[in-house]
């Protein structure tokens, strides 16, 4: 039953400016991989035939941050490498989410140490946590519809005080 | 004549009083020797015809925490004419932890003494470019030296802002 069966009957539906968008953001959501270690091999298998994460509307995973919309964060993240994980959000634009995947990025895992960072909540407002050292593909695509239930609530005035980016000066 | 009697006998006729210290368990031969001898041992070792160390595999460092010379410098070196490893050690002292750089002779030494310097502190004079391999530079500590909490120090790694 889905959005054909409705059209057959009267060619029309009626529904809010509001719903119709986080549908339709919900069911195209492009995941920028930040496959730092071993969980980005579950990542990748979430996206083969076998499991298949485009059924979700998340088969594009797009290696530029720009044209993304959530950020899987997969691996450990190192202090150094924090740094570089909070520059590519940063230029990801708005409405974005943040999935942290695997114990590791969760709370630090097993790495209970002085270079790894203890939970990426600590600098990147994360919306679902993913249990598992490295979590299987099902539980990677249980987090994405999470995201995607996450969406579907969503309103357009809940990204209406997002500033937009200024432009990069340049002075020469 | 055994290959490990081979190189004592050759090291102690050449270097004398300044091999302090030979060991050899479980079939793997560990030498000890004075820390200002240790690149004209290095070099020794690489060109005698009968050795031929020509490989190093790995340079790094114990820290003893307690002991007066707190830290030992252990190299691996490797043979391909006789097919061997051998140890070669030497102790240093805390204050300051310096020794002779031999990246001049085995160049593969130059980023192990550097990871060397950036785990344990120890300063590897005549090194050509002497920076830390793991760690941001401008962090103050030495992680593997004993004295080091496990969990870090807080606020000595940066963190981007949170959001």
């Amino acid at each position: 039953m889905g959005l054909e069966a409705k059209l057959q009957q009267d060619g029309f539906i009626t529904t809010t400016i509001d719903s119709i968008i986080a549908w339709a953001r919900k069911s195209s959501v492009w995941p920028m991989p930040m496959g730092i270690s071993c969980c980005a091999i579950e990542m990748i298998a979430a996206a083969d035939p076998k499991y298949d994460l485009a059924r979700f509307g998340s088969e594009v995973m797009r290696f530029t941050p720009r044209q993304c919309d959530l950020m899987i964060v997969a691996g450990t993240v190192t202090y150094k490498m924090a740094q570089v994980v909070r520059r590519i959000y940063d230029q990801m634009p708005e409405p974005k989410w943040v999935i942290a995947m695997g114990a590791c990025t969760s709370s630090g895992g097993m790495y209970r140490s002085y270079n790894v960072v203890q939970g990426i909540d600590q600098f990147l407002p994360v919306d679902v946590y993913t249990a598992g050292c490295p979590p299987r593909p099902e539980n990677l695509i249980n987090a994405v519809m999470t995201i995607q239930k996450k969406i579907s609530k969503t309103r357009a005035r809940d990204f209406q005080d997002i500033p937009m980016p200024k432009p990069e000066t340049v002075n020469n | 004549m055994e290959l490990k009697e081979l190189i004592v006998e050759k090291l102690k006729k050449n270097f004398g009083e300044s091999v302090e210290e030979v060991t050899d368990f479980r079939d793997d031969l560990s030498i000890t020797v004075s820390t200002n001898k240790i690149v004209d041992v290095a070099k020794f070792l690489k060109e005698d015809d009968d050795l031929l160390f020509v490989m190093c595999k790995d340079v790094t460092a114990i820290d003893w925490a307690k002991r007066k010379k707190r830290f030992t410098v252990v190299y691996h070196v490797y043979s391909f004419k006789n097919n061997y490893t051998l140890r070669i050690k030497t102790n240093i002292d805390e204050n300051p932890p310096k020794l002779d750089s031999v990246s001049s002779i085995w160049l593969s030494a130059n980023w192990y003494e550097r990871e060397t310097y950036d785990m344990y502190g120890i300063i590897f004079t005549n090194h050509p470019d002497l920076r830390r391999t793991y760690m941001p530079e401008g962090f103050q500590y030495h992680p593997l030296r004993k004295d080091f909490p496990v969990l870090g120090i807080p606020g000595s790694l940066p963190l981007p802002e949170k959001i």
